[in-house]
């Protein structure tokens, strides 16, 4: 049997960032670019589009994931974070930005929220890393300008904050 | 890097998932982590016109002691669960060992073992893993189900048994035991890339020391994942020390068929497979208790 793909699109509700948001998908579009081009959330960004370089990581469901390797449709009923919900408002930066801020951990900042996203998972399950954890959970994000060691020194120093 | 068309389905059921499997065939792919799938979608290396999307089948996901001696992992069970799972280092320390070297871990947060399994990329770590460990697979379709042994599983270049009206529903493998050892190698570019060459082992003994069971499954070896029977073989019967496994290595060298591409040519796969076969086998004999 041969199906028609042609005009196959769904409806789905999905939270994001505490939001319930309803839209119709064409079957092919992809969370990342659901989330930058229907909800013009374009913190999430697109990198290699093949789930090598980690940009575009969110938390779906309470885990980190690659949004290019999930479809806009898969997420109907389930929940997900995006870089935009890390902050509660525009004068507060979430512990994690903030260390990244005084660490100097980024420079052009397109690896950034693929690294917060999946750093925050992490230290929330994490509290207390040590380096060679922090790099182990960093293995999936390509930073190309930084070299890496200050967003571990950035890590580090939010572990601390967020402990309190 | 978009996908092309296709149409997309939520399977709630099994049933319902092996009926729109009968119904589409190979038209029809299964949806289950698709860290696999997805980007070749994304490539346009696949296109598929039906995606069924599997994911609510939690039924089919988790790991449980059907009967003594085995752990039955669903096909929906993610590398993150496994990961979280401590009874997996405990049963399963081949697969505790090679989890941190199969991808990232958002990666292995959605990719799952059947879906891995099933793609059979033969670089992939855990086709390798199931042969070394002589794993069986079962396949369900509408008109029943069957067990398929792992050495019989993987067919040519990311192909399988399972017929194009079948899922893969779990895979079930045999618990670490008594005067057994094992070990999981790999050499990749960077961390979580593919292997150059990966080597899973397992060794067996007896209780005059001797090797009763070894077997040394290859990623990236060939066009297809590789169990090394031969060289398995050369072991049995035997007290195992440096020549043993030396020449163990060798009938490896000469089992592979290595590609080659830009990241290593042949002749180096071969030597790391030589190399890595050499040092795995080492430590599964060294993790091997002899007494009991």
């Amino acid at each position: 049997m041969t199906a028609d793909v042609t005009t196959d699109s769904h409806d789905i509700a999905v939270t994001v960032n505490g939001t319930q948001y309803r839209r119709t998908v064409e079957a092919r579009l992809l969370l990342s670019d659901f989330l930058r081009h229907e909800l013009l959330l374009a913190g999430t960004h697109v990198g290699c589009e093949h789930g090598v370089c980690g940009a575009c990581t969110v938390i779906f469901d309470g885990v980190a994931v690659r949004s290019c390797l999930m479809l806009a449709a898969q997420t109907d009923g389930h929940t997900v974070m995006t870089v935009e919900g890390l902050a509660s408002d525009r004068d507060h930066l979430h512990p994690l930005q903030q260390s990244m801020h005084d660490c100097h951990g980024l420079q052009c900042g397109y690896c950034t929220p693929g690294i917060l996203m999946t750093m925050k998972v992490f230290l929330d399950e994490t509290p207390a890393p040590n380096e060679a954890q922090i790099r182990e959970a960093l293995s999936g994000n390509l930073c190309r300008c930084t070299g890496y060691q200050h967003i571990v020194d950035a890590m580090m120093l939010a572990a601390e904050r967020l402990r309190g | 890097m978009k996908p092309a068309p296709f149409k997309y389905i939520v399977a709630r059921t099994i049933e319902q998932a092996l009926a729109l499997k009968a119904e589409y065939g190979d038209e029809g792919r299964f949806l289950a982590g698709g860290q696999s799938l997805v980007p070749t979608l994304n490539f346009r290396l696949t296109q598929a016109a039906v995606l069924i999307d599997i994911n609510p089948l939690t039924q089919c996901a988790g790991m449980q002691n059907s009967q003594p001696g085995t752990v039955r992992i669903g096909a929906l069970t993610r590398y993150g669960q496994l990961e979280r799972n401590s009874e997996t280092a405990r049963d399963l320390p081949l697969i505790g060992e090679a989890l941190p070297h199969i991808a990232h871990p958002q990666i292995r947060n959605r990719g799952t073992i059947g879906g891995n399994l099933a793609h059979a990329d033969p670089a992939s770590e855990m086709p390798a893993i199931v042969l070394a460990l002589a794993g069986r697979l079962r396949a369900q379709s509408q008109s029943g189900e069957r067990w398929i042994p792992a050495a019989e599983f993987f067919g040519g270049a990311l192909s399988t048994a399972l017929a194009s009206d079948e899922m893969l529903m779990e895979v079930e493998l045999p618990v670490a035991g008594p005067r057994s050892g094992s070990c999981f190698m790999e050499v990749s570019r960077r961390r979580g890339d593919f292997a150059l060459i990966g080597v899973a082992c397992t060794m067996q003994f007896d209780a005059n020391g001797l090797c009763s069971q070894a077997r040394i499954g290859l990623c990236n070896a060939g066009d297809r994942p590789i169990l090394a029977e031969d060289a398995g073989n050369s072991l049995l019967g035997r007290n195992i020390g440096t020549a043993q496994i030396d020449e163990a290595a060798a009938l490896v060298q000469q089992a592979i068929d290595p590609g080659g591409s830009i990241h290593a040519s042949k002749e180096f796969q071969r030597h790391l497979a030589g190399v890595l076969t050499r040092r795995a086998l080492t430590v599964a004999n060294e993790r091997s208790p002899r007494e009991h």
